[in-house]
């Protein structure tokens, strides 16, 4: 084998690839690394993300089912509400109505009582001033014929029976 | 020149052997385990280097001696 | 059938186009044509280093790049172009009036003269001067480093304008990028401590993989040898040692000098544990260089058959061979980048680990 002399390359080949390896270090293989292991790590985040987002929308469906199912129910209780309070409504309303009916029979009733009271008492006032005034002209017919005056009182008598 | 020729074969020869045989065994390990392939294959060339290394030894010593 | 026939038809035309080229661009030190074919002599240029990057034979005459020549000499450095030695490599051509090459080492021309056949080496440091000349191997190494530096700085601006998926360069480059950080770093280091040594790993992953592949192609500015150079995976095997070794906490060393077993046999386990630590990245450099070194060596064979034999019949038997284990060997690049990185990193989180038991 042809070699030249071994101080050449093992000088040459020590120089260059010190050097050749500083500058490999320095403009290649830092970017180079560096570029895939954030391309990695961005992937990575990217599809954590990705499975979070996922989940995320999974208790948002649940979320949204229960919010459903809440507004459902509440809004059956509310008509229940209602439906009761309808009821209710019209059932104390018919009270009321025949409380104060009876309320309204009840006074006219009184009312007629005391009309009732008050004509039987101008009728007994009236009877009386009548009987006064017969009394009165009976008297004064008595006094001055006697038959006269018996037709008389039996002719008020008749009237008073009207009465 | 012959000799040197001749332990050069030797040397060949048992490498040869054992880097079959490391060879025939990988082979048969990645049919039984396929799932573990790449790792068999990495320690596989492992081993072939090692061996080829002892004959390599033999054959350079034998271009020294001729 | 036909589709089949076709595609071969494809590949050997292909072929037949490839391989002259591979040819010339190997046969560094091309003989003229009365000089017997040496195929040994063609492999050991081709894969080897040099003053010069040839890129072509014309007429004979050698056509090459001469790359700059750095002598440290007795009297300082002397800076000059290698083709002041006018292709010569045997030791014959005076250049500057004070040096001579002699297989591809400089030494002085007055002290070689000198020189027994077996004094004419390499490590000969008596009789040469220092030499930190631009090689071959330099040359193409430099030009990787700019190839990578340019990609990679392109693809770090790209994400400064896109936080999206990547695109294009980036969309390419990032699962490799991926590919050593999860299946190289993290599981031999472990989750906490696998950023402090991911620059290192990506570099040389990309580095080794890149002068493999610039070794692979077999023509001009590429097609130099760098990573099945024993000198290279020396310096990057050392690089790996040295951060193991430094990064290394109590429980690394506690195993090395105080291991799980009687203390009457300390003395046999520290030498054991020692050498230990000096052969993982030994093998790491030898694995390298044997690997790529074997590759190029069996593709310039096969090429070489063609001048062996001395017909072209034998083209396509050759050059088909070369198409496969040419594809073979991009595998292999592949393959050992990413075995020197993995046993990087295995040695790495051995020295890190933190151990719970004894």
């Amino acid at each position: 084998m042809n070699f030249t002399s071994p101080e050449s390359l093992v000088f040459w080949t020590t120089l260059i690839f010190v050097v050749f390896f500083l500058l490999m270090r320095k403009f290649a293989w830092k970017p180079i690394l560096g570029a895939v292991k954030g391309r990695e790590d961005s992937i990575n985040n990217a599809l954590l993300a990705a499975e979070n987002a996922k989940k995320e929308m999974l208790n948002l469906k649940s979320d949204n089912e229960k919010l459903l199912a809440e507004a459902r129910a509440e809004r059956d209780l509310m008509m229940k509400e209602a439906r009761e309070i309808k009821e209710k409504m019209i059932a104390d309303a018919k009270s009321e109505a025949q409380v104060q009916g009876a309320a309204m029979i009840e006074s006219a009733k009184a009312t007629i009582e005391s009309e009732k009271n008050a004509a039987m008492a101008e009728l007994k006032n009236q009877v009386s001033s009548l009987s006064l005034e017969i009394a009165e002209t009976l008297l004064k017919e008595e006094l001055s014929n006697k038959e006269a005056q018996t037709k008389l009182v039996e002719k008020m008598l008749g009237d008073a029976k009207l009465n | 020149m012959v000799l040197a020729g001749i332990g050069a074969g030797l040397a060949v020869i048992g490498a040869g052997i054992g880097i079959g045989k490391i060879g025939g065994s990988a082979m048969d390990a990645m049919a039984r385990q396929p799932e573990v392939a790449g790792k068999i294959q990495t320690a596989m060339i492992i081993a072939a280097a090692l061996i080829e290394g002892v004959a390599l030894f033999a054959v350079v010593v034998a271009l020294i001696a001729k | 059938m036909r589709i089949a026939n076709r595609t071969i038809q494809f590949l050997f035309s292909l072929s037949f186009l490839i391989l002259p080229l591979m040819a010339s661009a190997s046969g560094g030190h091309s003989e003229s044509a009365d000089k017997e074919f040496s195929a040994t002599e063609l492999i050991n240029s081709h894969i080897g280093d040099s003053h010069e990057f040839h890129i072509a034979d014309w007429n004979g005459h050698s056509i090459s790049l001469p790359l700059p020549i750095i002598l440290w000499t007795d009297n300082g450095l002397e800076i000059f172009s290698a083709s002041e030695f006018h292709h010569d490599n045997t030791g014959h051509h005076v250049a500057k009036e004070k040096f001579v090459r002699y297989n591809e080492v400089i030494f002085y021309a007055d002290k070689f003269e000198t020189l027994k056949e077996e004094d004419k080496s390499a490590f000969n440091f008596a009789a040469r001067p220092l030499d930190f000349s631009i090689t071959k191997n330099v040359f193409s190494m430099l030009m990787s480093v700019i190839i990578l530096l340019v990609l990679f700085i392109t693809v770090a601006r790209s994400y400064k304008k896109n936080s999206m998926a990547p695109k294009g360069l980036a969309g390419f480059l990032e699962p490799l990028v991926i590919f050593v950080r999860d299946d190289i770093a993290i599981p031999n280091i472990g989750e906490k401590k696998y950023g402090k040594y991911m620059p290192y790993l990506l570099t040389i992953f990309f580095f080794i993989w890149i002068n493999n592949l610039i070794g692979l192609i077999p023509f001009f500015p590429f097609s130099s040898n760098l990573t099945g150079n024993i000198y290279f995976t020396f310096v990057m095997a050392f690089i790996t040692f040295l951060i193991t070794t430094l990064s290394a906490n109590k429980a690394y060393w506690g195993h090395i000098f105080a291991p799980p077993v009687p203390k009457a046999l300390y003395p046999i386990m520290w030498p054991v544990e020692i050498i230990g630590m000096f052969t993982k990245p030994f093998a790491l450099m030898i694995r390298l260089f044997a690997n790529i070194t074997a590759g190029h060596i069996i593709i310039l064979s096969l090429i070489s058959l063609i001048y062996i034999f001395k017909t072209v019949a034998i083209a396509p038997v050759s050059g088909a061979f070369v198409l496969f284990m040419s594809v073979l060997e991009m595998l292999v690049a592949a393959l050992q980048a990413y075995v020197f990185t993995l046993l990087s990193a295995l040695f790495i989180g051995q020295a890190v680990e933190e151990h719970d038991h004894h």
